[in-house]
């Protein structure tokens, strides 16, 4: 029960677990429920089925090699059931408008239920920018097929009471259906409005921590006075002679049920524990600390690239350079914080939790309560954001040990404090870069090692003759997991912003550095496309104003932004404007993509500029919003956008590639104005409250 | 302090039996059952629990509940009038202002409460009067416009 398992959140991009059965699908018995209508399943190709059904499979509600199935009742309503789930980056919508432009319905038609371990089929989780370029085509696929059941004719003319009466028509669909071109879509690639916004703008829709069940219970957890810490003692007479309260105590784990919010906290206050921990490192000696490299489990580097000889290259070179770039850890701060609603009849357990992998939760929990996984039903109502944040099952688990307890449901809302500190943070990490580039301007050599941030966006596209590319795993003193785009920012902040060290060692403009060192045409077009859009080279900087850009690629699309900044002698930078322009393929839903880009700058600002978790001795010391700075309004620079439409590729996925380059744009602005050249992240330099610095270079 | 006071939420009195030392947030939430305003942070820092009392765009987390008795509360469920969006909520509609949407009724409700102090707010004003209210995925840009949109509305409306 320990929620500080230090393996329990790798890069979950990199976990790729094949299914260890295939059953044969029973598909009569499944769907007899349904009463009547057409069914028809997307199976997944047997060489994918790892990435979006697949898993172990044991004892799920149904088999593995399901993608996706759809409805379609006697009433003309089509229902869609997929694992992937809504965390606010619009997949709920994107993925109906797939099913409306194959099955030629109204978008108004189509109702999606996502994230339900015993209605969906199985997923392995929404995250890795993955629903795009894979649930959209399978969507698709499964439409296409049930079209094709259905009499010629608009939508409108077709009698549904005539088919399939009484019985459910089966129909299951491989690879092999041909989807429509871009070009001739007419719900794919328009702005489909958010299709439940209008619950969202009245407050009807629920969250899970707006999710009451008769006679529930509100749960408080005991947290460790520091992490590792070992509960040595605990009395907790007092709270339970308050009446109507459960307290429990299993292991590590106390916690307390009541019937009021207020009534748990009021329990939770009067528990006397004593804990014993070891001392903890702290922020001051972390760059320091992640450069001392572990081996992983294997005995190996995680991940290395090498081509031609970096020594040879840089004894060639005209300009040589040696820069090393710092990460903090930052948080997700997602505002629905974790939470979950835990109910128990008999041995089976049912829990709407927020979660990024529903089916992940419901594996976490047969675990931990010793349960067959059909026994645990997870609900994912659409959710207060992730961010990479809610991979995780904690709130699930904690509710559910405290319900079977109480012999009731028990809500369980983590506090802001505790999603700040219990939750686990986007990696820290130290980056060095050794390079050297020859009187032309071309880069001879690159060398770049990360130590501790991930694996991400690692690689360059600019062409280099001699590069040795390494990510070098570290211990690491904060539990650590995925986040937005993950490593690929810090990549891309140390890679972009030693792109402009070298153009000024070349004494050549940054942008023609890049073109003249790049020979892939999509990162070219980006990189023309932001400069055209911000006016790059044609415009003359005002006082204390610089210019940045920076691009990159990562997850099947690219982008480049363009920056203005103000720097005035001891205050902060002002960030004037930003234009990034983006291409992921064939824009599936163009303002949505657009409110994702201009998110992605946004909530890339805070990481960019002051957001770093501060912690000692194994306390997080910034655990609250009073403490721990978000972008606001104020913070919102001039945001451009520019999409660039790719009919002729395949679409992938936006939710996190444009926050990459929001950091070393700015950096690079910032160089710009001033000649300082900042290579830390969070750019601006803050004393902690422990001494550290972070935002200072090591 | 009574533990039975009376609140009157969206033109309804309720007799609410509550500990004192409750917040208007909690009350709201367990004992209405008024779910649209959300728990962020607890210390005022977030808005997404902002309400309007008297008009006035509060925090309901930092609000005890019994010292809101007989004042007129507002929650983002009673801005929508006879199956009429207040024109924030349409507003916001339109301008597709939201993701995951978590922050969205804190946001509506001070958008709200800032039009009926200054109907004709310009993009700086609206900055500093929702600085309280925090969206983590970033679509300020979006707000901005949508109110804007709103008081544009409004005007509209009354003319």
């Amino acid at each position: 029960m320990n929620p500080r398992n230090p393996h329990l959140e790798p890069e979950r991009y990199e976990l790729r677990e094949g299914p260890a059965y295939h059953f044969r699908f029973d598909r009569r018995g499944f769907f007899k429920a349904l009463g009547g209508g057409i069914v028809v399943v997307s199976f997944i190709a047997r060489a994918k089925a790892q990435e979006s059904g697949g898993g172990r499979g044991r004892g799920r509600a149904m088999p593995q090699e399901i993608a996706a199935w759809l409805h379609i009742d006697p009433n003309g309503g089509v229902t869609v059931y997929t694992g992937k789930v809504e965390v606010g980056q619009n997949a709920r919508t994107s993925l109906t408008q797939a099913v409306a432009e194959e099955l030629g319905a109204p978008v108004s038609a189509i109702e999606l239920v996502m994230g339900d371990t015993e209605r969906t089929p199985y997923d392995m989780g929404t995250f890795g920018s993955m629903t795009t370029p894979q649930m959209v085509p399978q969507l698709r696929k499964a439409a296409s097929a049930a079209r094709a059941l259905l009499p010629a004719g608009p939508w409108e003319s077709i009698d549904f009471s005539e088919i399939a009466k009484n019985e459910v028509l089966v129909k299951g669909v491989t690879g092999g259906s041909k989807p429509k071109p871009a070009d001739q879509w007419k719900v794919l690639g328009t702005s489909v409005p958010k299709v439940n916004a209008r619950e969202i703008v009245t407050g009807k829709h629920q969250y899970t921590p707006d999710v009451k069940l008769p006679d529930m219970l509100h749960g408080r957890v005991l947290r460790p006075e520091k992490f590792e810490a070992k509960l040595v003692s605990l009395d907790s007479s007092a709270a339970e002679k308050i009446p109507g309260v459960t307290v429990v105590h299993d292991g590590e784990f106390v916690g307390v049920a009541a019937t009021t919010p207020h009534a748990a906290a009021t329990a939770l206050g009067v528990l006397k524990a004593q804990w014993k921990a070891q001392p903890q490192t702290s922020a001051k000696t972390l760059f320091h600390d992640l450069q001392q490299p572990i081996a992983t489990e294997n005995g190996e580097r995680r991940s290395a690239n090498e081509k031609g000889s970096v020594e040879t290259g840089l004894a060639g070179a005209a300009h040589k350079l040696d820069s090393t770039f710092t990460v903090a850890y930052i948080a997700h701060a997602p505002l629905e914080p974790r939470a979950a609603v835990a109910q128990w009849n008999g041995e089976k357990l049912t829990v709407w939790t927020g979660t990024q992998r529903p089916f992940g939760v419901q594996s976490e929990l047969a675990q931990a309560f010793h349960i067959p996984e059909q026994n645990a039903r997870v609900l994912m109502p659409d959710t207060g954001s992730g961010y990479g944040g809610k991979h995780t099952g904690e709130a699930a688990i904690e509710a559910a040990r405290l319900a079977k307890a109480a012999g009731k449901p028990v809500k369980l809302v983590w506090t802001r404090e505790e999603e700040f500190t219990w939750a686990y943070f986007r990696p820290a990490g130290v980056i060095q870069v050794r390079s050297g580039v020859d009187a032309s301007g071309r880069i001879m050599a690159w060398e770049f090692h990360n130590y501790n941030s991930g694996a991400s966006g690692i690689n360059t596209l600019y062409d280099i003759p001699n590069q040795k590319i390494a990510f070098h795993p570290s211990k690491y003193p904060l539990r650590q997991g995925s986040y937005r785009g993950l490593a690929a920012t810090a990549n891309h902040f140390a890679r972009e912003v030693h792109m402009d060290e070298l153009a000024t060692a070349a004494g050549i403009e940054p942008l023609q550095f890049r073109l003249r060192n790049l020979k892939d045409e999509r990162f070219k077009a980006v990189l023309l496309a932001a400069a055209d859009r911000f006016g790059w080279g044609k415009r003359k900087a005002a006082a204390g104003v610089g210019f940045g850009i920076a691009g990159g690629f990562e997850k099947g699309s690219y982008v480049a932004a363009c920056a203005e900044v103000h720097c005035e002698s001891g205050k902060p930078p002002r960030i004037l404007r930003i234009v990034e322009s983006f291409e992921c393929g064939a824009i599936v839903n163009p303002d949505q993509l657009k409110n994702q880009v201009e998110g992605s700058i946004v909530q890339g600002l805070g990481g960019a500029l002051f957001e770093a978790v501060d912690f000692e001795d194994g306390k997080i010391l910034n655990p609250r919003f009073s403490r721990y700075r978000v972008p606001r309004f104020s913070d919102v620079p001039h945001i451009e956008v520019v999409l660039l439409d790719r009919k002729d590729l395949p679409s992938a996925g936006a939710g996190e590639t444009p926050i990459v380059t929001v950091a070393p744009a700015i950096a690079n602005a910032i160089f710009s104005a001033t000649g300082e050249r900042h290579r830390a992240m969070p750019l601006i330099r803050r004393q902690q409250s422990n001494g550290a610095s972070i935002g200072a270079a090591i | 302090m009574p533990r039975i006071f009376e609140l009157v939420v969206n033109g309804v009195r309720h007799s609410v039996d509550a500990e004192p030392a409750r917040t208007l947030l909690t009350v709201l939430r367990d004992e209405l059952d008024l779910t649209g305003t959300k728990y962020g942070c607890g210390e005022g820092q977030c808005g997404a629990c902002t309400v309007m009392i008297d008009g006035i765009a509060t925090r309901s987390c930092q609000t005890g509940a019994a010292a809101a008795a007989g004042k007129r509360i507002t929650t983002i469920e009673g801005l929508e009038q006879h199956g009429k969006l207040h024109p924030v909520q349409a507003a916001f509609l339109e301008a597709d202002a939201m993701q995951c949407g978590y922050c969205t009724a804190g946001m509506i409700v001070a958008g709200a409460a800032l039009l009926e102090k200054n109907a004709n707010p310009s993009e700086a004003e609206i900055a500093e009067a929702m600085q309280g209210n925090m969206c983590r995925c970033g679509t300020y840009p979006r707000i901005v416009a949508a109110i804007m949109a709103a008081s544009r509305m409004m005007k509209r409306n009354a003319a």
